[in-house]
């Protein structure tokens, strides 16, 4: 029997010919991220453990500073700053603090940090994103990361498999997004807890790098592990483009052993839409408007759909019009370099003249922590991850998930619009 | 390992995720104890008011699904509460739980059996749960062998400190 891409991974960074699901295993990590938050736990644990001085490997540690920055209030401040210390004081390769990063996830891939094959844990759970890349990538608490940033290695549970094979091509103003929502909205929050998903089939074999990171970056939202694609020619290239560090590109044995394969047909799909109080809580977009649903504010951004496709859509929708009256939107480019691309394609100026409020990069809204907090009996839809309860704020208020374009269209008529049809009031 | 434990149950549903157990804007905060000052405030404002410190924590699949926030366990240990009785833990949560000494216990039978108000008794050793309101007792699924290898040695960190004893040359 052979392998499935997560195991051959798993088994390499062991040493071992072959791992099986449910086997514990130590494996070496080639990267290991956190943020402010997480980091500022780990670095506490990691100064109670005796004999433990320093970090395994000053260049395969990631420090993003992106949570609460630019710093919300002093206490925010005060973690940022014992990350950065920490950074200096271990002579930490990677370490961005405002201005040079933005979302931890946005900004490894695109430093050139993330390659196929690769074995990388972050202390924040959207790490399985850099699956996108044919690398297995799981998030973990602070005291893991204290683990990995003195050992280099942590344990692992090989995870059964889960293969999901997508056929069909996306209609009009259906984007990776909606391919995600739609599969959380299959599999169930707790759909693929303890597994390793991963993607095949015709459609994800044509998506962009960006919409492989979005579907990656979501596996967390029906509870996977990891959430894993086949590297191919364009992942190569733009790993390519950012490293020189030699990697293996692994694929799965034909006879890999999957505990489950589930087809998902995309042909006939209309855009999704993931409605309160959980991300698989999904419905198709014409299902949820015939109601009528005004909302407060439309948040394009985060690590899910933060990327420059996901700006360029959105200000082509927006590009020459505005935003309707009593509606504010919140634009978050993900990186410090999306932000200098949409600058340089004149996209942040397309968004402000619209009405946009067009933010410096990092994860506040998206977790309630700040820059876009909503408060009681607000509604929004954001292009983020999650909408449980409080989330972004007030546990008074409802998120609906969506697509950059469903985001956009919905900016412009105040209520949650379906991004196909072009007949779009203009305020 | 602990001694027993003994509170009364505080009953929840499936799916707490850990926006509603730790909200994202206490995510800035380290102590423990004012952590527990917010534990499940998103789910339930009014816990930690009425609970009294060894409460129990009993809810349905998938407790502490979501972020891999570490201070969600450190806000529900910061609280007082003794332990989380669940049918099943998201897999971050479960780890995290381990890793800071929060005692955590899977048992379906378990959480159908007890109501909001039970007194319960656990012995973590063992993961016997009694029910001393309803004279019912039950049984939470046993740690994997490494798991509870893990938890005898203490936890990671001493695990941590024995393999840098092992290969100081790694540091």
């Amino acid at each position: 029997m052979g392998m499935t891409l997560t195991e051959k991974i798993l088994a390499r960074h062991c040493g071992l010919e072959r791992v099986e699901p449910g086997q514990i295993i130590n494996a070496k990590v080639d990267l290991v991220l956190a943020n402010e938050l997480s980091a500022a736990v780990a670095i506490k644990v990691m100064r109670g453990i005796a004999g433990a001085k320093q970090v395994f490997d000053p260049s395969r540690i990631a420090l993003v500073a992106d949570h609460f920055v630019p710093a919300k209030d002093a206490q925010s401040a005060s973690l940022a700053k014992l990350m950065k210390d920490f950074a200096i004081e271990q002579r930490i390769e990677h370490f961005f603090d405002v201005g040079r990063g933005g979302i931890e996830h946005v900004v490894l891939p695109e430093e050139g940090l993330v390659a196929p094959g690769e074995l990388i844990v972050g202390g924040d759970s959207h790490t399985c994103t850099y699956g996108a890349f044919g690398a297995f990538a799981t998030g973990m608490g602070s005291t893991d990361i204290a683990a990995a940033f003195v050992l280099g290695e942590v344990w692992l549970k090989v995870p059964a498999s889960i293969k999901l094979v997508y056929e069909g091509k996306p209609g009009p103003m259906v984007y990776a997004k909606d391919i995600m929502l739609r599969t959380v909205g299959e599999l169930g929050i707790d759909g693929a807890t303890y597994r390793a998903i991963e993607y095949h089939g015709s459609t994800v074999d044509e998506l962009s790098i960006t919409g492989r990171i979005t579907m990656a970056n979501m596996a967390i939202e029906a509870g996977a592990k990891n959430g894993i694609f086949h590297a191919d020619a364009k992942t190569i290239a733009y790993v390519e483009e950012r490293t020189d560090r030699p990697f293996v590109v692994e694929r799965a044995d034909p006879d890999a052993a999957y505990e489950r394969a589930i087809k998902i047909d995309i042909g006939n799909m209309e855009p999704q839409i993931a409605c309160p109080h959980t991300p698989d809580n999904v419905h198709p977009i014409s299902e949820v408007t015939r109601e009528d649903i005004p909302v407060d504010q439309v948040f394009i951004g985060s690590c899910t759909n933060g990327y420059i496709e996901d700006l360029r859509v959105v200000a082509s929708l927006l590009e020459g019009k505005r935003i309707a009256s009593n509606l504010r939107v919140i634009v978050n480019p993900g990186s410090q370099k999306v932000w200098m691309q949409a600058a340089q394609e004149g996209i942040l100026t397309t968004l402000a003249a619209a009405g946009c409020a067009v933010n410096t990069p990092g994860c506040g809204a998206c977790f309630g922590g700040h820059m876009g907090t909503l408060g009681d009996g607000e509604r929004a839809i954001s292009t983020t991850n999650r909408n449980y309860v409080g989330r972004m704020g007030s546990p008074k208020a409802e998120i609906y998930l969506a697509s950059p374009a469903t985001c956009a269209a919905s900016a412009l008529t105040g209520r949650i619009t379906d991004p196909r049809v072009a007949s779009y009031v203009e305020a | 390992m602990e001694a027993k434990l003994r509170g009364h149950a505080h009953k929840y549903g499936k799916n707490v995720d850990t926006d509603v157990i730790i909200p994202g804007k206490y995510c800035n905060i380290i102590d423990p104890v004012e952590l527990g000052k917010h534990a499940l405030e998103g789910l339930d404002p009014e816990y930690t008011g009425r609970m009294h410190s060894g409460d129990i924590i009993v809810a349905d699949t998938n407790f502490g699904c979501g972020s891999s926030r570490e201070v969600a366990p450190i806000a529900i240990k910061g609280s007082g509460t003794s332990a989380v009785i669940a049918k099943s833990f998201a897999r971050i949560f479960y780890r995290n739980a381990l890793n800071i000494g929060l005692p955590i216990f899977e048992s379906a039978e378990a959480v159908d059996g007890i109501a909001s108000g039970d007194e319960i008794e656990l012995e973590p050793e063992t993961g016997i749960i009694r029910n001393i309101t309803k004279g019912q007792t039950y049984r939470a699924a046993e740690f994997p062998p490494f798991m509870r290898s893990l938890i005898d040695a203490g936890g990671l960190v001493p695990y941590v400190e024995k393999r840098l004893a092992e290969h100081p040359s790694s540091t």
